[in-house]
């Protein structure tokens, strides 16, 4: 019988509940990134778990408060009615949860275009470029982020002279850009340890092959190094999408904010559970899809590798 | 450079005392010798002799301490060395085939000439297609390197190595990480350039095919030539003990 074949109990198993039983995979002494982290210590079933006790909790509120004739607004109710600023913004201006992700989209970009020169930086010849792209690297790879937050909505002026008229640049723009910082160093970084792991072959043969330095950069391991590049980059645009509530703290009116503000408006703190979970829930739909898809991507490569 | 003044009736690689080393470990210690054109030359010796380094100098991979390398003439370790002009000439092969693994097997024929000697497309992809019919991957062209056999990426890596249109062909241990199977159709593919003139310079471990292919062997042992000599003569009248012992060893 082929099944009992297959559970015989020396073969190695792809799916065992003993951890010395399943095939030996070397961790490459590679960084934990995101992915990995949702992968061992966050099982899907636990979103759900909580997504399934929020609406029971929110369901059992609203039939409690009718039984009981309650004049007040129930939890789902004050949640109805704060949805719509706390996901668009105030009607007349550009805030919410929709300027989190606005925020983390433009910060991605630009820190991934500043990140790859700086990273192709890293590999130069040329020995100052070299030193100091690492040196812009290490900066902000290492600086948090909330500092550098900080640091560039005070440095950055407030408005820009441009052919004599008068710019304002707004805050959510400078914290952006403050954002994209360690984008760029993390993107650097990723794009040099790409470089790093294509085989040394690559370059002899190129080289022997009479292409110039720039030539196989550019045609042989840049190329390359894009597929092993795409799962840590969007490991990055996760945290970065996470941590864009940061700006709250600037006072840019993002979906933090709007959440404070509709707190403080209602004044009752058994909303502040509640309200806070509603937030967290959207950035859950946001990034876990994102998460779950870079995961797909990481055994695809690792597969065609 | 004095390339103009080089003749055929001259040695088209020569090797005058090269000295090489890696920091404090010295690789090679004097090595001398010549190739003439459409020469089939092999170098054998046992591991860390310092053979594979001493084919990647031909070509300028790795650079020398003293000494001299010419090739047609051209001192390859002057300062003003044009690489360019050294590697059209010079093409080379190597243990781990190298090939780009995002290309196909005709793109990676083709990239070089394009790219590099920015050769018109249509006729680099004639030439192309004959080369992949000649290491017999005609059918093969638009796989990728992943898809391919060892033999039958080191073929491709052959043809993309003449693809350039090399006056001289280098081999380091070209065989060594193939499959006993796979190994036969790489050196017949060798033995072919040969008989059709190509100046080969082999480093290898084949010493049935060394022996069949070879004009000279060159025997190397910690850094320097200890005995050469026509294929005949080489293996059957070795006069220094330690080819003979190594020959024991292997044969």
């Amino acid at each position: 019988m082929k099944h009992q074949k297959n559970k015989s109990l020396f073969k190695v198993e792809k799916s065992s509940d003993f951890a010395v039983m399943l095939p030996y995979t070397p961790s490459g002494g590679g960084a934990w990134n995101v992915s990995d982290m949702l992968r061992y210590s966050f099982k899907p079933q636990m979103g759900w778990l909580l997504f399934g006790l929020l609406g029971i909790w929110l369901f059992a509120d609203t039939a409690i408060a009718q039984v009981q004739g309650d004049a007040e607004q129930t939890i789902l109710q004050t949640l109805i009615k704060w949805t719509p600023l706390m996901f668009f913004g105030a009607p007349n201006e550009f805030g919410g949860f929709i300027l989190n992700i606005a925020v983390s989209f433009i910060a991605m970009a630009m820190g991934t275009f500043m990140g790859l020169w700086l990273g192709i930086g890293q590999v130069s010849t040329n020995h100052w470029i070299k030193r100091i792209s690492w040196a812009v690297t290490q900066l902000f790879r290492n600086s948090p982020w909330l500092v550098l937050l900080f640091y560039f909505m005070l440095l950055l002026p407030f408005t820009v002279k441009i052919g004599g008229v008068q710019y304002d640049i707004p805050g959510w723009l400078k914290a952006t850009f403050a954002l994209s910082l360690p984008i760029m160093a993390n993107v650097s970084e990723i794009l040099r340890g790409a470089i790093a792991s294509i085989p040394t072959g690559q370059w002899e043969s190129a080289e022997s092959l009479a292409y110039s330095r720039t030539q196989t950069l550019w045609l042989i391991i840049l190329p390359q190094c894009v597929k092993r590049m795409i799962p840590p980059w969007m490991n990055w645009y996760c945290i970065l999408t996470m941590s864009t509530p940061l700006i709250s703290i600037l006072g840019v009116s993002d979906g933090m904010t709007l959440t404070q503000d509709a707190l403080a408006a209602e004044g009752r703190s058994e909303f502040l559970i509640p309200m806070y979970l509603w937030l967290m829930s959207w950035f859950f739909i946001y990034s876990y899809p994102i998460a779950q898809w870079t995961q797909r991507l990481e055994r695809r490569f690792a597969v065609n590798n | 450079m004095n390339t103009t003044n080089w003749t055929p009736d001259q040695p088209i690689v020569s090797l005058r005392d090269v000295h090489k080393s890696f920091g404090k470990l010295e690789v090679l210690m004097g090595v001398s010798l010549d190739v003439m054109k459409g020469e089939v030359i092999c170098i054998i010796g046992p591991s860390g002799s310092g053979k594979s380094t001493l084919i990647r100098c031909i070509n300028a991979l790795n650079d020398i301490q003293a000494g001299s390398i010419t090739v047609e003439g051209q001192e390859v370790h002057a300062p003003d060395l044009d690489k360019l002009e050294l590697r059209k000439k010079v093409g080379m092969v190597f243990q781990q085939y190298n090939l780009f693994p995002h290309k196909t097997a005709l793109e990676n024929v083709m990239m070089a000439p394009i790219k590099v000697l920015k050769q018109n497309r249509t006729e680099v992809e004639v030439f192309a297609r004959e080369l992949m019919k000649k290491v017999r991957l005609e059918d093969k062209e638009d796989s990728y390197p992943g898809e391919l056999s060892g033999g039958q990426q080191q073929r491709v890596a052959i043809a993309r190595s003449l693809a350039m249109r090399p006056n001289i062909m280098l081999f380091d241990e070209v065989t060594a990480a193939l499959d006993p199977e796979t190994v036969k159709e790489v050196l017949v593919t060798i033995k072919e350039l040969a008989a059709d003139g190509m100046t080969c310079i082999l480093v290898t471990h084949e010493m049935g095919f060394a022996r069949e292919v070879a004009d000279h062997i060159y025997f190397t042992d910690r850094g320097v030539i200890v005995e050469h000599g026509p294929p005949d003569t080489f293996f059957d009248r070795a006069s220094d003990p330690r080819t003979r012992e190594f020959l024991s060893q292997i044969l």
